[in-house]
Formats: structure tokens, sequence, C-alpha cells
């Protein structure tokens, strides 16, 4: 650990989150192919694409849960390959495949995670969330009863248990009724707005991704084709929604290579 | 220099005291076929003690063996449960995403493992020293050592089988339940080391337990025993768990490389 090279600490990084390079090869597959960008202080980027584009991949690559072939990811200046643990305690995730041990009670798995992320005053800050969260009838419910709604709040305030620097939301309203996603959002925003990190969110919701996203990276083939403003972007490339634009994205990338 | 942050280990520990604090299917394991063990083999001691030539005595050499095998066993699985956990509720994702460490996270699994086998070992005693009439103080205070040494070849054991199934994936766990009574027939648990064929000896040697039981078995007939030999049990024990770590932590590197983590239920991903 000695020879890791000292990062940027002095003062806040200017971005939460700078992503160089980055790639994964699993064998002859490209999943990611040298994508780079970044995720500034309060502003939520939509990482968007068809399935398989290497989305969920990159996720995971942030999350230290896979090891690049190439690149570097750097969270608040901290690189993720040599500080993992300084690195990882400045993020934190939600996403519908990772929901926590429907074993465990509410309060029992933040209070596990908030551990494990090494909040201080731990207990202040599960009540704060269970409140923030429409929680606290679910204090002692174990999670693996709650409803996909509540299961969602539940992962949101394990997300937000470390107030992350870099928030990583990866199909965070998927199976939500639209109602309960709405709610969702909107806590999401306003968590957002209050701190000084930044979020990566993956949606497969257009609707969704230009009410909440400031700024969207559209993914095809483990590269990014297009970025930009999702209000803006699909009159930029001839197309009246964001929704056609990303159905042109998965069909005809070739069409928008170099756009 | 690798630091161990105490509030990561003991969320570890913590979440297996949710677990098993309010579910009977966990802790009835923890004490009930051990229990069951030492009433089986306390009426089998107490049968041929009956039927052999008087003065000597299957208490302390067979009932003895059965109870400190059966620690080694549940100290291996309360490693192999607490990690099992995070396997039965797909939680590698959530866990591995955390800053905790690999270091962290199996001396939380091994914090786990000492609590629930203490309990398995006091209910052993009880049933062993109040039914059978079982004193391991015979032994002196080398029960000291003989627990440490068979503590540490099930802390071995219950990070390499917890290495197995990270790599092979969740069905793999039907190696890891067997490997005790795999290694039994080599450790000499209920007779010397002489009495196996050369290769089984020399196999026999190499696991720290057998110097135990050799120690034991010679304690109870009056002999003397090699105090050198139950060292170097224990700096075998020791070193079983050095290279027990190291496969853990290969495999682990593994798995973050391939996705394993990220996608552990398909078990397909390499």
């Amino acid at each position: 650990m000695s020879a890791a090279p000292r990062t940027a600490t002095a003062g806040p990084a200017a971005h939460v989150l700078s992503v160089s390079g980055l790639e994964k090869r699993f064998g002859a597959t490209v999943a990611v192919d040298g994508v780079s960008f970044e995720v500034g202080r309060n502003e939520i980027v939509g990482l968007l694409g068809p399935n398989g584009a290497g989305k969920t991949t990159t996720i995971n690559m942030l999350l230290g849960v896979l090891q690049p072939s190439a690149g570097t990811i750097r969270i608040e200046g901290v690189d993720l390959a040599a500080e993992r643990s300084r690195a990882l305690a400045r993020t934190n995730f939600a996403a519908v495949y990772a929901p926590l041990p429907g074993n465990l009670t509410v309060s029992q798995n933040l209070r596990v995670f908030g551990l494990l992320y090494g909040v201080r005053r731990l207990s202040d800050r599960i009540e704060a969330l269970l409140a923030q969260l429409d929680l606290r009838r679910f204090r002692d419910t174990r999670c693996g009863v709650l409803s996909s709604g509540e299961q969602t709040r539940v992962a949101l305030a394990k997300a937000l248990l470390n107030e992350p620097q870099l928030l990583l939301l990866d199909e965070p309203t998927a199976s939500l009724d639209p109602a309960t996603a709405r709610d969702v959002r909107a806590k999401i925003r306003a968590c957002a707005a209050a701190g000084t990190g930044g979020v990566l969110w993956t949606s497969h919701n257009m609707y969704e991704v230009e009410e909440v996203c400031d700024r969207v990276l559209f993914l095809s083939r483990g590269r990014i084709l297009l970025e930009g403003d999702p209000r803006t972007l699909p009159g930029e490339h001839g197309k009246a929604t964001l929704e056609e634009l990303f159905i042109t994205v998965a069909r005809e990338p070739l069409a928008l290579e170099g756009a | 220099m690798m630091t161990l942050r105490a509030g990561r280990v003991f969320a570890v520990v913590l979440r297996q005291w949710y677990l098993v604090r309010g579910s009977f299917s966990r802790i009835v394991p923890l004490f009930a076929w051990v229990a069951v063990d030492v009433v089986l083999w306390g009426f089998i001691t107490r049968w041929l003690d009956s039927v052999a030539a008087p003065g000597g005595s299957f208490v302390p050499t067979l009932l003895g063996a059965v109870l400190l095998w059966d620690f080694l066993a549940r100290v291996m699985q309360g490693v192999t449960m607490a990690f099992f956990e995070d396997v039965w509720s797909r939680n590698f994702l959530n866990v591995f995403a955390t800053p905790i460490s690999i270091a962290e996270y199996v001396s939380g699994l091994v914090l786990a493992s000492v609590a629930t086998s203490t309990l398995g070992l006091a209910v052993m005693l009880s049933i062993a020293t109040g039914v059978f009439g079982l004193s391991l103080l015979g032994y002196g205070l080398l029960l000291v050592p003989f627990l440490l040494v068979l503590f540490l070849f099930g802390i071995a054991l219950g990070i390499t089988g917890s290495a197995l199934v990270l790599r092979l994936g969740p069905a793999a766990e039907w190696f890891v339940w067997p490997i005790p009574a795999v290694l039994s027939p080599f450790a000499g648990v209920f007779y010397p080391l002489a009495t196996l064929p050369p290769w089984m000896r020399a196999v026999g040697r190499a696991l720290p337990p057998s110097h135990v039981f050799e120690a034991m078995r010679a304690i109870v007939a009056g002999r003397a025993f090699s105090g050198a030999a139950l060292a170097w049990g224990g700096g075998l024990a020791v070193l079983y768990i050095l290279l027990a770590s190291w496969v853990f932590v290969r495999v682990h590197r593994h798995a973050v490389r391939t996705g394993l983590i990220a996608r552990y239920s398909a078990e397909s991903v390499s």
C-alpha cells in the first residue's frame, strides 16, 4: 500500500468521479471499450444504453467488484485501484438486482451497512434516513417481506447512509409504480441538491431521465456514442424525443457514430 | 501497511448475531448434532468399559477425542456458516462494494465462529462431564494448547471451505460439510497414527490434530508425550491459516477479475 500514488486530498476534487480510458474485456468480448467521462458536484448524470451496452459492467467497475482491463477510476481524486477502501468509503449504490438481505430487519441492515461504511453517529443517521424515506413503521420489519417500493426505499436509505460523494443508481425505479417512482425520484433529487456529491444514474425510462438528469451519456457496444443535455440532445440529432434517440442508438448506432 | 478497522469486523459479527439470535433453525445446529455425538459415544464408551478388562477407561480416550474433534468441526462450520449467509442472501455485491477489506471480512467470520463454537463446546462439555463423567481437567493445562491447535486448524479449514464455495459457486457447499469426516481417518482421532499404513501416516503427520490426539492418548495412558510434536502441530496450524488466507485472497481476486462477485449466482462467468 505504501507504493500507492498519493492523490489529491488537500481540497475537494473538481469532479466526484473521473473515469479515463476504462476498458473491460471478457476473453475476446469487449464489454466496455475505452470509456472516459466525469461526474461533477451536484450533477446527476444519466448513463443510458440498450441492454448489453456495458452500463452495469461500468457500474460494477466503479464499485470495485469488477477489475477493469485498462483505465483509471478516481472518486474524489482517490484512485480506486490503489486505495480501494478510501475510494469506496466515498461511494454507495442502489440497484434493483442487489436487494439487502431479506432475513434482516430494516434497522438491522442499516446498522450493519452503516458500520461497514464507517458512518459516525450511526443511530442518529439511521433515524434521519428512516424519517426521510418514510420507513419508520418498517424499522423492525424484515426486508424480505416488504413490497418492491418499500425495498427500493430501504436500498436507497442504505445508499445514502454514508452521505456518499458518488451515488451510483442502477435502475433505481425499475419495478416501481409511477407514483412511487416519482416519489423516489424526488427524494434522490433532493439528496443530490442538498450535498456536495454527484449521481450516476442508469435507467430505461426516458421520461425519468429527462426529468432528473442534468446530462446523459449514451453507451452502445461499450463505447460512449453521445453526450449532452437530455432536453436538447434529441433535437440536435433530428429526433423528437429522448426515447426516439434511444431507439436509434439501440438499433442503428452506426448512424450516430462520430455525431 | 494493512490496518483492520474494528467497526467493519464488528459489522460482520453483528450481522451473524442478528441472524442467530432470532432463528431457532440457526441456534439448534450450534449444539444439537455435537450433543447427539457426545451422547452416542458416551454410551459406546460406557459399554466398552463394561466389557473391557478392569482398570482401563475408554471415556477419556474415545469420548474426549469425539468432543475435541467435534469442537474442530464446529469451529470450521462457524466460519463457513457465517460466509454462507452472504451466499444464501445473495449479498456479495452489497458487502464487497463497501470499504471492507478481505482481511476484515475474514476476521469477522473468524470472530463469529469463536462465539458459536464456544457455545457448542460448552454444551458438549456439560453433557460429557455431567452425564458420562468425562473430566478434561485430567489433561491439565495441556487442554489449552489442545483446544488452541484444533481451533486454529478449524479456522484454516473454514477459510478454505469458504474460498472453495466462492470459487465454485453455491452448490459447492456440499464439498465443505464432509471435510472433517474426510480428514478424521488421517488425523488418528480414535487410534494411534502407528495403526495407519505409511502413506496415511505421512498425511496424518501433516495434519495438526494428529499431534493433539497423539499427546492426548499419551497423557491418558500415563506415558510421556512430545511437547515438540505438539508445538509442531501448532506451527502447522498457523501455517495452514496463512495458506488458507492466501487462497481466499487469490480466489477473491479471481472473482473480481472475472466478474464472479457481481454475478455470483450464475456460477459460470469464468
